[in-house]
């Protein structure tokens, strides 16, 4: 530890974190602000009309998920950990390859596959002689075809808290247990599961978040939530105080799971350190290992192999090249907004970090944890929340600019990518924090203060030393948020600039206009650079 | 009085972390001359490390003055007060070989100079084969010297050790003490080490400072504060001692242990310390008192008895071959005068 002080670059760093801490702050508070100031018989009428089935719809749908992405990551966690069966090295790291997709690209994946003409449908209909109307088969574009899809597709978030939390929790309790005369299933059920529920709960509550925030995929299936209640009211219906006061009801629902979440992370903390020896892995052979094996491989064909497959084969019949001038021009716009939002976010991050290794105080992990916040905050949420007091401003001041010098600014903020890269800065910030204390455990507080008393100031040190030995984690975070920025949707397609397209939104665009074929294409750029994150994840579960 | 300012002095320093507890160090005066070794010992939790670290800088003191060689540096930053530091787990920056480590502090010299300065040091701390070494391939020992070149690089008139020799084993550690003794010696810096170990404070230093809740009890050469300590816990602390009460008649007190030779004049009611190695053992019926024999450790060249005698409870530390049994009886006398606790 090394007091603070109040040198001119330490006044910078402070000006920069309060900056950042507003910045995250402000979506937030202008949503809540528009939507209480906003006119309530907007209100009244959506309490009247849309509002029941949102909250109704939101409701099944994030309950749905959560319950289904808990059992499939609690129980591949557990067959990784307390079973060793042909195949279980490889599927233990093949699990999380869901995290490359983002969901909206399953649904157009999925609705290809199952659709009345999709190859599904086609071959039971060759298979079974039915005409057309013979038959029923499920709608994929519904509730249950959006649950299906975000369950396949979130549930590894609690497949690697829940495998963290067995393999740190060993074997000693749950040998114990055995020894105390419960067979495995009741010592699963006694001992294993309730030391690990604190991180099954967190990885729940996450994928609820997740759920909460999910654009593309419950508008592509035309599932009324939250989410497209704001994009609606905000485009269609150019209703600024109804899309503010939804924002707010989403806002209070994420941050409430977020609450929750950080309850769970802080209990699971004092479950501990790993004691004592790893849980010895019970062979299973012949059926019960195969049974075992395709437990654990079947999230990974649906919520990777099958649609990744098939969005090959659309994407071959597509007219639509990935080469061509336009696409590249997609490419272009994706990669500088992802670069410029990456590097930010991970600046901020070090900013925030350094500030408060330098002085741990209350007021300074408080900062972190407001900043962590927009991390709670859906897309469409940060979207409204920038764009009403901004667009307010721009208004203002263009005004004003007219009124005294006759000369129009236009949309001086709104007009611009910079508004929607601190959009992504507000919603990335925690996983490049999370990245900045990953990499911070490798420095020692006698290394700051080594190379302190060795002649270099805070910032010395951080360029020489913090910087230097966290750079591997510092890169795999920027990665991460690079690669988020490119999957994101809402806030993108509310607030790019005109004729400022990327490849997610020209995803969505031919979705929309039932485009399949064609939206495969950008969906598959965006999954093989998904993946990039997800090789260097698996790696480490290959190592640990 | 000294002509020239001393190269530390720290008057009225005082820290403290929770407004609850006791101050860490409190009201601490410390002085030290240039190229002199001080030890700076006591049990854990004294606050030895805290006033190493408020003197470099790390922690800013509640209280006090720090002054280098006559300059104020209570507020400066570590980075500008030029004083080396020696960390116990080295702190050696894993990402850069060992030449970069000892060349760290050297920036913006020119750069042949300042690959001499490092090729230098690490000939005089005999690692000049392991430059291109990365920390992790090190052994401790190794490590070890390297933090010392570190420190002593940027060739500050101060270096601050904190128990640079607990990560060594037993027969590294008495060897290493002697050969950075004689690196600082060479160096011609002052140095502040802190460590729990007395015997490594005896013998490494030129001065020790024995401190105690956050204060120093007693500052002296090993010889004055060994042969006169201050107070019980000054000798318990330096030595282990036997501390027993008595009623002084000038030069001799009556104890329960029989009259005693005193190092001072005194009269009335006093505090005696009694090392360990003035208890001499005989056989039962000889010397000016008897006791009976309630455990023993054999250690080889030497043993200690844990000794009860006229209600006291003794330890004695004798040759290797001085053989009683537990449980039996044994005489015991006393060599040299007792000392005298002021604190009695």
């Amino acid at each position: 530890m090394v007091d603070r002080d109040t040198s001119l670059p330490q006044r910078a760093l402070a000006l920069s974190v309060a900056l950042l801490v507003v910045l995250v702050g402000l979506p937030m508070a202008a949503t809540t602000l528009a939507a209480i100031t906003g006119d309530l018989s907007t209100l009244n009428h959506l309490w009247e009309t849309v509002l029941p089935r949102y909250l109704r719809v939101t409701a099944v749908l994030v309950v749905s998920v959560a319950a289904i992405a808990a059992v499939i990551g609690t129980a591949t966690a557990w067959l990784v950990s307390a079973y060793d069966f042909r195949g279980r090295r490889l599927v233990e790291v093949a699990l999380v390859l869901p995290l490359a997709f983002p969901a909206y690209v399953l649904a157009y994946a999925y609705t290809d596959l199952l659709d009345h003409p999709g190859p599904v449908q086609t071959a039971l209909r060759a298979a079974t002689g039915w005409g057309p109307r013979d038959y029923w088969f499920p709608e994929i574009r519904s509730t249950g075809g959006a649950i299906f899809v975000l369950s396949v597709v979130l549930y590894p978030y609690v497949y690697l808290l829940a495998r963290a939390a067995f393999a740190r929790q060993g074997g000693s309790t749950f040998l114990a247990a055995r020894g105390l005369g419960l067979g495995p299933w009741a010592a699963f059920r006694r001992v294993s599961l309730p030391t690990a529920r604190p991180a099954i709960a967190a990885g729940t509550l996450l994928v609820g978040m997740e759920t909460l925030a999910d654009f593309g995929t419950v508008s592509y299936f035309g599932v009324q939530t939250f989410a497209t209640g704001i994009y609606q009211s905000w485009f269609s219906l150019a209703d600024r105080s109804g899309a503010a006061q939804l924002a707010l009801g989403l806002l209070a629902m994420t941050l409430a799971l977020n609450a929750l979440e950080r309850r769970s992370r802080h209990a699971g903390r004092d479950v501990g350190e790993r004691t004592g020896e790893p849980l010895p892995p019970v062979r299973l052979t012949g059926s019960r290992g195969a049974a075992a094996l395709c437990a654990c491989a079947l999230p990974v064909l649906l919520g990777a192999v099958i649609p990744a497959l098939h969005l090959v084969r659309m994407a071959g019949g597509a007219e639509q090249s990935l080469f061509s001038e336009r696409y590249l021009g997609f490419l272009a716009n994706s990669l500088t907004l992802a670069s410029i939002a990456a590097g930010l976010t991970l600046a901020a991050a070090i900013c925030l970090g350094y500030y408060r290794r330098l002085a741990p105080s209350a007021p300074r992990r408080r900062a972190i944890d407001i900043a962590r916040l927009g991390y709670a905050v859906p897309g469409t949420v940060i979207a409204v929340g920038l764009l009403v007091p901004f667009a307010a401003f721009d208004n203002a001041l263009d005004a004003a600019m007219r009124a005294w010098f006759g000369i129009s600014t236009g949309l001086l903020v709104t007009g611009t990518i910079w508004l929607l890269v601190a959009a992504y800065v507000i919603r990335f910030l925690a996983a490049a924090i999370g990245a900045f204390e990953t990499g911070e455990i490798r420095v020692t507080e006698n290394i700051d203060a080594a190379a302190r008393s060795l002649g270099h100031g805070p910032l010395g040190a951080l360029w020489h030393v913090h910087l230097p030995l966290m750079a591997p984690g510092l890169a795999s975070g920027a990665l991460i948020v690079f690669v988020e920025v490119m999957k994101e949707l809402p806030a993108t397609l509310i607030m790019r600039p005109f004729d400022f397209d990327t490849l997610a939104v020209q995803a969505h665009r031919l979705a929309a206009d039932e485009r399949l074929d064609g939206a495969a294409v950008p969906s598959l750029a965006i999954a093989a650079l998904g993946v990039l994150p997800v090789i260097l994840l698996m790696a480490r579960l290959r190592r640990s | 009085m000294d002509i020239e300012a001393p190269l530390l002095s720290v008057r009225g320093l005082g820290r403290r972390f929770d407004a609850a507890e006791l101050p860490a160090v409190a009201d601490l005066d410390l002085d030290l001359r240039s190229g002199e070794i001080l030890a700076l010992v006591g049990p854990s939790g004294c606050g030895k490390t805290t006033t190493l670290r408020l003197i470099a800088g790390f922690i800013r003191p509640d209280a006090g003055e720090i002054r280098l060689a006559g300059t104020d540096v209570t507020g400066l930053p570590p980075e500008r007060r030029r004083i080396g530091f020696v960390f116990q787990d080295y702190a050696l920056f894993p990402h850069l070989s060992v030449a970069q480590n000892v060349g760290f502090g050297l920036p913006r010299r020119p750069r042949a100079a300042a690959a001499a300065r490092v090729a230098d040091l690490l000939a005089s701390v005999g690692l000049a084969e392991l430059a291109a070494r990365m920390p992790h391939q090190l052994s401790g020992g190794q490590q070890q010297r390297v933090a010392l070149a570190r420190a002593l690089a940027p060739a500050p008139g101060l270096v601050l050790m904190d128990e640079p020799f607990s990560n060594l084993d037993a027969a590294r550690r008495v060897e290493t003490r002697q050969e950075v003794r004689g690196l600082l010696k060479a160096a011609g810096a002052a140095a502040i080490v802190v460590t729990h170990d007395q015997e490594e404070a005896l013998a490494l230093a030129d001065r020790i400072a024995v401190m105690q809740s956050g204060r120093i009890l007693q500052c002296g050469t090993p010889q004055e504060v060994y042969r006169g300590p201050a107070s019980e816990n000054v000798a318990r602390f330096l030595g282990g001692s036997n501390v027993i009460e008595g009623e002084a008649t000038g030069e001799t007190a009556m104890t329960p242990l029989g009259p005693l030779r005193i190092d001072r004049t005194a009269y009335g009611r006093v505090r005696l310390s009694i090392r360990p190695e003035q208890i001499v053992l005989t056989p039962a019926g000889t010397g000016t008192t008897q006791g009976e024999i309630l455990g023993r450790e054999f250690r080889g060249h030497d043993q200690v008895y844990w000794i009860q005698a006229e209600g006291a409870n003794l330890v004695a530390l004798t040759h290797g071959s001085a053989d009683y049994t537990a449980g039996g009886r044994v005489g015991l006398s006393m060599t040299e005068p007792a000392i005298l606790l002021a604190d009695g």
